[in-house]
This record gives C-alpha cells, structure tokens and sequence, in this order.
C-alpha cells in the first residue's frame, strides 16, 4: 500500500506491506534510527514521536494509518543549523540522559509534555511522563530538565 | 616570540556537561541495530517453550521453503563450526560441574527460551515469520524451579553431572573463632531471605553484526557488549578464528548493568554463519526474548547468622547461600555469588566470618552479573539482620551500627574474610547521613503518627554499605581462579598541533567515560578537555582492554589514563628541558607550559614541544620522535566505596500500599572526577535497588515458564514510583590510585534494597516481627501485617 505523509516538513512517499509498524516505516524506509524499539508491549516509550503535534508510541500506529499525518522525529527537533531545542539542551545540562536509548522517545513525550501543561510541577512531570521507561537515570534528572526546559519555554 | 598558552584551571572535580549527549539528543547516535550493512542475513531464533524438555524432533521443511529464507538449522548442522563450548570463565572450585552448552541446545532444553534452531532470512520480518514455521516436537519434562528443591536433587536437570549442585565454595578462616563465637553468644540472630530474580532490562535490546571481508578471511563484529575485547578473545577461541582476524566494535550501547557482560549464543551464530555464508549476519533481539534468554540477575536463599555479646557488639558473622545458576552457566555465572562472599559482615568489625555458597542449576535462564554483582545480595543481608540484631539487643537501629562500625583508626583495615579495606570513616559519614536526613525528627513525627492512630505508618530504614570494587588486582583474580586479569590500559598520544588522543580499554555504555577521561588527561596536562578526544570500544583502535564492569572503569581505566597522561609529561619535560637549555629538574609545568624556575621570561608551551617532537628536528641525542606513552595498570587492591543511605516510606495498613516518600544518600567514592555524573550513577543504582526492593521479580511458574516476560508484566519503575533522590556525599580517597577514586556506578543499587526494606519493617514494628521478602508488594505487605495479628 502507498502512504504520504510528512515527516520532518519533508513530503515523502513510500510503498509498504499493511502491517508494517509506523516504527518500522520510520527506521528502516525513511533510515531515521533516532526513535529507537525498546519493547513489543507498548510499555517503554522510546519509540514515541510527535503526529499532528502531539506524542504517540510510534509502535502503536501501523504505517497506513499515518497517511496524510505530519510527524516529527528526534532528527526534526533541532534548528537546521543543528543548535538543539530548548528540551534537547536542558536534558544535556541537566545530565537527563546516559546511554541515550531511551532518550529520543523521552525528549518527545517531554515536548508534547510541556507544550500541553502550563504550569508543570514535579509531580505533574512524573506523572507525564509515566510511559516513558529509562534504566540509566533513575528519572532524578530528567525532571529536572523537563521542569527547566518547560520554565525556559514558558510554559 | 613564543604564545604562552593560557592557563586553564583544574577540571578534575567540575560538573563538566558530557560531550557524549549532542548526538544521542539528536538521533544522531548509532545503536548496532541502527547501522546500515547492505545484503546483510538476518537470524531468527527458535527458542524452547518449556522450561526442561527433551528435543524429539525438528522438522525444519516448512521454514525453508518460506519467503527469503536462506537456511535453517539445527544443532547438528552447526555442530562442526564450533571450535568449543560456550565460554564459562569462572571455574570457582576444581570440582565445579558445568554441562555442556553450545550455541543451540541437542538433546534437552532447559529453560525457556533455549536456543533450539536457527532461521537465516533476507530480513528481519522474513526471518520472524519462518521462527514460526519451524516444527519442534519436545516432550516435556519435571521442571526444577525452587532452589532448595535444585539442591534436593529430586529431579537432576543434567543427568551427566548426577546432581543439580555445581559447586560449593567456602571461606572459613577461622573455625574455631566461629565456634566459640556463636557458643558464647549473648545474643544470635538467624535470618532467613530471598534474593528474588531480576530482569536487567537494558533499554536497548542484544543486538549483533557480523561483516566478513569482501575477499574472505577478516571479520567485523558489531555487538551491543559492554566487553569488546573479552568478546573477541572468546569468539576466537569458540568459533575457530583466528584473534587477529576478529575486530569487535561495540557503537554506541544503550545500558548493560552486566547483562551485556557476556559472550551470548547468538554473537556465536552470526560470527559462524558469516563465515558459512560469507555474508553479513545480523540480529536484533525483542524484548520478549531479552526477558528470557540475556542473563538474569541475584536469585539467591541467604541464611546470615550474628552471634553478638552483652552490648550487641558483634562477635561472629556467618552466611550460607544458595545461588541459582539456571540452566547453564554463562561467562562468569558462577564467580558472581562470590563478588560478595567477603561481604556479609559489612561496615562492621568482627572476629570470626564464615560465608559457604552452594551454586544449583535450575531450568530457569542462567544468571550472571547485575548492577552490583554479589555485593547487593551481601550488603541486604547484613544489613537487614543488623536491624534484627538492634531489635533483639533492644537498642535502636542507629545505635546497633555505632556499636559495630569498623573503627576510622584501624584502616586499612585487615578484614576477616581477608580483605583489605583501603580508607574509611564510616562513623563521620554515618553522622553526616542522619543529620542531612533529619533523623531525629523523622523519628518525631514517626511517633507522632503511631500517636495519632493514622492508619499511614511512617517508617525509617537505614543500610550503611561497604563494596569492593575496582575489579580487580590480577593475582586476587587468580586466586579466585578467574580466568581473565584485572589490569586496564590506556594510551595518551599527544599530536602535533597539541591535540590529545587518549585510547582506553574500558567500553562505556552511558557512563560518560569519554568526558571523564578528556578530564582526567586535561588536568594533568593543564589544557581544555575540549583538545582531549578520547578514543574506546574498537579492538582495532584499542587493541588491548578488560572492558567495563564491577566499578572498574574510573578506578582502574581512569587510573591508566591518568599515568600514561603523566609518562607523556615525562617525556615532553625532557624534550622541553632539551630546548630550553635547563635541567629537567629546574622546570616548572603549570597551564599547558614549561618554565624555568626562577627565569619566568624562559617559558615554553606543550604546544611547542608537541611539534618539535613531530618535526624531530632537534630532540635530544637518542630520543625518539612523538608524544606518545601507553600502560597497563593493574591495582594493588580493590577500592571500598561506602556510604548512609536513608529511606522514609509510608505503608498503609488496610491495601499494603508503600509509598516512597523520601531517599537520602549520603556516598563516599573518594575523589570525585566529574561530581554531574557522580550524581547520575547514584540515582540510577538507586532506582534500579528501590525497583528490586518494591517492584521487580522474574517470575516463574512450577514447569520453569517465565510469566514476566514483557515490559508490560516486569515493573520497571517509571517516574511516577519514583521520588527525586537527596544526595550528600563524603570524601575519603582511597590510597589504592593516584586519583584517590574508587568507584559509583554499583553503590545505589547495592544500599537500597535493605534501606527500603527496614523502612517497612520499621514502619510495621509495632504490629510486631514482619517477615517479608523483596518485591514488597502491597498484596506482600498486607499479609505480612495479618500474619502479626493472628
């Protein structure tokens, strides 16, 4: 089946079997292996990406239901010039990552996060945040960077 | 005229932001899985749905006819590639009993997700469809779960070996101090408890690669290891290549905790069937098959005894454990319950210890080393009957630890398991832990709330720790008969427009090594550590390395980094003694430059002396040209980090429900390099502890089938379980390496069980004893609390 959609303000198209997973599509079709696979349950979040603005696990949307959507990827959150965005730069300062695995699915759940919350505290976060897993940080810190990109973003 | 370098002020100590995090923030950073190898095969594994069974038959037609399948095989196909078995590097007594493990099981499975058969197909999904299609009859066979049930031998899994046991090993230096010590005991205490199974769950799954050379002969791994070099020395020697032909290259990892401190089956098979096919052979692992066959963590039966006088001083320690194997043993299965044999008497100063470890198969996925190894199972232990012991002398918990810490006077401190413990205050840190948490008005409000007959009982739980780590001198090694040594290396090369090129052998895998070592060598050397690349994780660029586990890297790869930094100061100061006219004696070295004491106009940058020494053009008689030195430093002894945690948590009496409501840290890992980091390793250690304390078990059915086998049905904690942490820290360098360090990346996972676990029994004490075991569930908890009242 054919799908168009937008991905990253680039148009592209592309020929897929039906039950290929958005995630898939978006890996190995389109080659950005930002958004990563960490489970087959829909549990860990580090497939999550932004469709029409807002944060979907990407594993939950086969390709074909995508048609027509506009989606960002981790590779579409900096500028062209490649300066990060308010979220990528507070998770660096805040030392909000390690091995960077879950990372990409937890700057975008962070964004969608703070984009639709004003007025995010600590608890609003973690609760925010409850479908994205990370083994490496213990969340501490990328609290923290989520609460100083939401106030940098004026949220 | 010369260009004085500007000074740069020490790094070492700073929280330097981690040059590794632009490109995994952008997705620019390339998992194995991520890597793009044209033409590459794709294995589908099948795997044992039972956890003991007999292999009848395999019919593989079906598969091979199917879509893109390219082969399919069994254990017999595959049975000449093998030059030996899978490796187990830790063969703990001469006796020790292993069955036979190769990368697919013949014969008998025995766990699920043994590897049966293998499916070669042009993609992935191609390769997951013919899985399916592949027809296995098994018969299934008694299943042996239960450690004590292993050790009964009521069923024995591998009958060649005649029992379920594969070694005992015990350390009994002094039995007749133990005899007298539990003989004249004012007080025993004799505890009893479970270290459950734990997933490890790195956030990226196993993944694999293999590319032949076009031409036939050289092979490139890409693996998601933590062990590179130990992974291209077993894969020689397993599959029949040659060392020299094998370069693993370990891209960016997305977390290990010991669960990629391993040689797998399937590293084996793509290596081997790359080289049938003499194609690339890949493969990605899903979570599902993570669950069940990358190694578990912990599975343990502890029993501790203290034996403790009048004043509850301790006067006997002793530990007998059981420790579940699973179905194999794998790279160092069963040296991991040893990791912490020395252990079990903790922070606290006795005359006589005994530790005796029984390892058993079960039909379960075999274990190996989790964040922690061995010490996280001691230090619960130790700690959680140390709370006994203070309920049974009638003092408070507080107390029963001053009684016993290992006086700051006597370090190092000659242990009786037969240690040495490099440096410690533990009194000062101890102190410095209770009035940070506010342990006197949580004690307060404590019985405020028991006062007020809140149905919410607060409760406090304390665990002082103490680990080894920095594995390891090589002769201890050896006297442990471990296979490999415990040395690290590191090359610093200094290039001709002054940039610095350090070269280690640890393999990071989110542990910011790459901006940690660029400080270490910055500092020495008095520049940027933005002029420092450092360089890991590729046989081909560091050919020599022992990789990152147990606490290793800063302590010992670090340590290395920091002394080839300074055998390249060494030779630069000759080459600027050389050109400045003086003795070497008479130069001073400070922010990149040298300089004659007592003639300040005479200075000459690093930079200067870098080119000359590319040049050559007017080195001193006989010297050679470059600025480079390499080491291998192997350490002294181990290094003791140590620290007080806290933990407060709230139980409500009628749903069993524990909250989590604070978590204080007060850690001493001597030296701190980068404190941002510091910080990082303590909160995960502490989430992945507090996780096996209230949330995490691998689960197993009486016939040995996994029930927790998705992310769905394993309670990683997310940050909704989670508090944020409060952290303190002492410093007590360690005398054991030049940088005073000792190590971070275990301690949190090692403190928290038992501080999380006497919470609860604290919060629950008035009911009376509570008996209760890892994960504290609330369905745990509730019973626990009925059991007090009938």
């Amino acid at each position: 089946m054919k799908v168009t959609l937008t991905v990253n303000g680039k148009q592209v198209s592309r020929d897929v079997e039906p039950r290929t997973l958005l995630v898939h599509f978006i890996r190995e079709d389109l080659s950005l292996t930002g958004t990563n696979v960490g489970c087959d349950t829909s549990s860990c979040g580090a497939c999550t990406i932004l469709m029409g603005g807002e944060s979907v696990k990407s594993c939950t949307v086969l390709a074909v239901q995508a048609d027509g959507a506009e989606i960002t990827t981790i590779e579409g959150m900096a500028s062209a010039d490649g300066t990060m965005n308010a979220v990528q730069r507070a998770f660096q300062e805040n030392h909000g990552l390690q091995c960077g695995y879950c990372t990409p699915g937890m700057v975008m759940a962070s964004y969608s996060l703070i984009k639709e919350n004003s007025n995010l505290d600590e608890a609003a976060v973690r609760e925010g945040l409850e479908g994205n897993l990370c083994r490496c940080t213990g969340y501490h810190n990328i609290v923290k960077a989520v609460l100083a990109a939401a106030s940098e973003m004026g949220a | 005229m010369t260009t004085v370098q500007d000074a740069v002020p020490g790094v070492i100590g700073t929280r330097v932001l981690r040059r590794e995090d632009p490109e995994l923030l952008t997705g620019e950073g390339r998992f194995t899985d991520d890597l793009k190898i044209p033409a590459a095969l794709w294995l589908g594994v099948v795997r044992s749905p039972f956890g003991r069974a007999k292999i009848l038959s395999i019919d593989t037609s079906a598969a091979k006819a199917a879509p893109g399948v390219v082969a399919v095989y069994t254990a017999t196909d595959l049975q000449s590639e093998w030059a030996g078995p899978i490796p187990s590097a830790w063969q703990v007594t001469p006796d020790m009993k292993s069955p036979a493990h190769y990368p697919l099981a013949s014969g008998s499975a025995n766990y699920v997700g043994d590897p049966v058969a293998v499916v070669v197909a042009n993609s992935p999904k191609e390769a997951a469809d013919a899985v399916g299609m592949v027809d296995v009859e098994y018969e299934q066979l008694p299943a042996v779960v239960d450690l004590e049930d292993a050790l009964s031998d009521r069923v024995v899994i591998h009958s060649e070996l005649g029992t379920n046991v594969s070694y005992v090993w015990e350390l009994n230096p002094n039995p007749d101090g133990i005899k007298t010590a539990f003989d004249n005991a004012a007080y025993v205490v004799k505890e009893r408890y479970i270290q459950q199974r734990l997933i490890p769950a790195a956030m990226e799954p196993r993944s694999v690669a293999v590319v032949p050379s076009p031409m036939g002969g050289d092979y490139t791994v890409y693996s998601a290891t933590q062990i590179p070099h130990i992974l291209k020395v077993m894969l020689g020697l397993t599959v029949g290549i040659s060392e020299s032909k094998i370069r693993v290259i370990a891209p960016a990892v997305g977390g290990g905790f010991g669960s990629k401190l391993d040689v797998y089956p399937e590293e084996l098979l793509c290596l081997a069937l790359a080289r049938k096919h003499r194609l690339p052979v890949r493969w990605t692992e899903e979570r599902s098959e993570n669950s069940q066959a990358t190694i578990q963590g912990r599975g343990q039966v502890q029993w501790i005894e203290l034996a403790a006088d009048a004043n509850g001083k301790l006067t006997g320690v002793r530990a007998d454990i059981i420790a579940d194997m699973g179905g194999y043993q794998q790279l160092i299965t069963a040296g991991v319950p040893l990791l912490g044999a020395f252990l079990y008497h903790g922070v606290y100063d006795t005359p006589a210890y005994a530790f005796k470890c029984t390892g058993v198969y079960t039909n379960k996925t075999p274990t190996d080393a989790y964040r922690g190894a061995g010490r996280p199972e001691a230090t619960y232990a130790i700690e959680r009957a140390m709370d006994a012991l203070a309920v049974k002398v009638g003092v408070d918990t507080v107390e029963i630890r001053r009684r016993n810490f290992i006086p700051t006077e006597s370090f190092p401190y000659n242990s009786p398991a037969g240690l040495v413990f490099d440096s410690g205050d533990y009194a000062a840190n101890f102190t410095q832990g209770l009035n940070f948490a506010g342990y006197d008005a949580l004690r307060k409000k404590q019985a405020e709330m028991r006062a007020s007959g809140s149905k919410k009982h607060l409760g406090i739980g304390i665990s002082f720790f103490v680990e080894m780590c920095g594995l390891a001198p090589s002769r201890v090694l050896a006297s442990l008969n471990y296979s490999a040594g415990g040395w690290e290396s590191a090359t610093v090369r200094i290039l001709p427009t002054c940039k610095v090129q350090v070269v280690t052998g640890t393999a990071p895998h989110g542990q910011g090594h790459e901006t940690s070592w660029a400080m270490i060598a910055a500092d020495k050397l008095g520049i940027s550590p933005d002029d420092v690349e450092v360089l890991h994780s590729d046989t081909a660029i560091s050919p020599f390395g022992l990789d990152t586990y147990g606490s290793r890297s800063l302590s010992v790869g670090g340590t290395a980094v920091y002394i080839a930094t300074e055998r390249v100061l060494d030779k630069a100061r000759k080459i600027a003694a050389h050109l400045l006219e003086a003795s070497e004696e008479d130069l001073d070295y400070a922010g990149g430059n040298f300089s004659v004491k007592g003639s300040p106009e005479k200075v000459l940058p690093l930079a200067a002396v870098a080119f000359e020494s590319f040049t050559a053009h007017n080195l001193p008689d006989g010297m050679e040209p470059n600025l480079e030195a390499s080491t291998s430093w192997d350490p002294p002894n181990f290094t003791f980090p140590y620290g007080t945690h806290i933990a407060v948590v709230e139980v409500d009496e009628d749903t069993g429900k524990v909250d989590l409501v604070r978590y204080v840290a007060v850690d001493d890992c001597g030296n701190r390099i980068n404190p941002l980091i510091v910080e990082g390793q303590v909160h995960g250690g502490l989430a992945q502890g507090i996780g096996q304390a209230l949330f995490e078990e691998a689960v197993y059915d009486e016939t040995g089938n996994l029930l927790t086998a998705t992310l769905a049905d394993y309670l990683v904690p997310s940050a909704a379980e989670l508090p944020s942490f409060e952290l303190d820290h002492t410093v007590t360098p360690s005398p054991t390496n030049p940088l005073g360090v000792k190590g971070i990346g275990e301690a949190g996972a090692i403190a928290s069980p038992p501080a999380v676990m006497n919470a609860i029994v604290d919060a629950l004490s008035h009911f009376g004893k509570i008996n209760i075991d890892m994960p504290a569930s609330p369905e745990k908890v509730w019973k626990a609390i009925q059991a007090t009242k009938a």
